[in-house]
């Protein structure tokens, strides 16, 4: 009945299944076709978008949806580029005009370097979006405290930083992405911080629900082929997990019987 | 666009833009050839139902938001 078909493996956020629990960004590629192929080859049924401003001197410029159709995908709208609670509460206001849709992905950064999350303007920005009817998944800090609270309110999803958006740096605080999943009763996915395949599967097998990536598949050299082997390492982390790996020993112990050897 | 004694001026995505006389938000969005399915529209920091596009007639000094989604994280 365990089967190993996705199929058989669903997750849920805000009352809608998955069977990819892969997200996907559509920033960063070369250009649409390339955008589009490298989100079939993922598998991904959610991809995240950016609401901007339309471009009034080239209007005949592509548009995103023509490449990735909002009727094959879920789009989750972000708030990239907010840095105020109230800014990010206008930018969903308008993506949800935009697309209908209420399901978003919520992100108030503070300055660079870091672009780390501002957790009291993340605050202050969900609770105005849940008191407009909104299903918040939640950018935030590896902080389990914060984001016990960000679930408390009411967010349908949380997602700790594996590490600064765009650096490709991986899982850098494992124990308290570990705390955080524990603690939790909804999904928790690691959003940014993935380099590569390894990354994704050991989110997975920490025991995420999802995985959010965007520039390890739109920087990678062949972002068609990174995107298959970020399907294939979620996946792969995911099966894992379920199968529960074998204890750490400190000392080797055979795999091939010691008894019956020739003499 | 040239302005005549008729048009009047409204500030459309950050940059002055002039419409007839009794525009309508409709009219704006056809003359600059967008498609409805596909934007969101603020008018002074009001969100403009899809619905309501055609009842909205256009006043001078107005802010007008017009957006779309676009690739991002």
């Amino acid at each position: 009945m365990d089967g190993h078909s996705p199929a058989a493996d669903q997750w849920s956020v805000a009352g809608r299944r998955f069977d990819s629990r892969l997200i996907v960004g559509t920033g960063k590629y070369v250009d649409l076709p390339t955008t589009a192929a490298a989100i079939a080859a993922s598998g991904a049924q959610i991809v995240t978008v950016a609401v901007r401003r339309v471009n009034l001197s080239d209007r005949n410029a592509p548009m995103l949806q023509d490449f990735v159709s909002p009727a094959d995908y879920t789009y989750l709208p972000n708030t990239a580029g907010c840095f105020t609670a109230e800014d990010a509460v206008r930018t969903l206001r308008l993506a949800r005009e935009a697309g209908g849709w209420n399901l978003v992905k919520l992100e108030v950064l503070g300055p660079a370097p870091t672009l780390y999350p501002d957790m009291p303007a993340t605050f202050e920005a969900a609770k105005a979006l849940i008191a407009d009817g909104f299903d918040v998944m939640v950018y935030c800090a590896d902080d389990p405290i914060a984001a016990k609270r960000l679930e408390e309110m009411g967010c349908v999803a949380i997602m700790p930083l594996g590490a600064p958006i765009g650096s490709g740096l991986g899982v850098q605080n494992p124990l308290m992405i570990q705390q955080i999943i524990e603690a939790a009763q909804v999904p928790v996915l690691v959003d940014a911080g993935v380099g590569t395949a390894t990354d994704a599967a050991f989110a997975m097998e920490l025991g995420c629900d999802a995985v959010l990536v965007n520039s390890a598949i739109a920087h990678a050299q062949d972002p068609v082929l990174m995107a298959a082997a970020m399907k294939a390492a979620v996946q792969a982390g995911r099966l894992a997990f379920r199968a529960g790996r074998m204890p750490r020993r400190t000392a080797a112990n055979p795999s091939s019987p010691t008894t019956g050897l020739i003499r | 666009m040239s302005a005549t004694i008729d048009d009047i001026r409204v500030t459309l995505n950050g940059e002055p833009h002039c419409v007839p006389y009794g525009c309508t938000l409709a009219g704006l969005i056809t003359a600059i050839d967008l498609d409805v399915r596909k934007i969101a529209v603020e008018r002074n920091r009001e969100i403009v139902p899809r619905s309501t596009y055609a009842d909205v007639t256009l006043a001078p000094g107005d802010t007008l938001e017009i957006v779309h989604f676009i690739g991002g994280g």
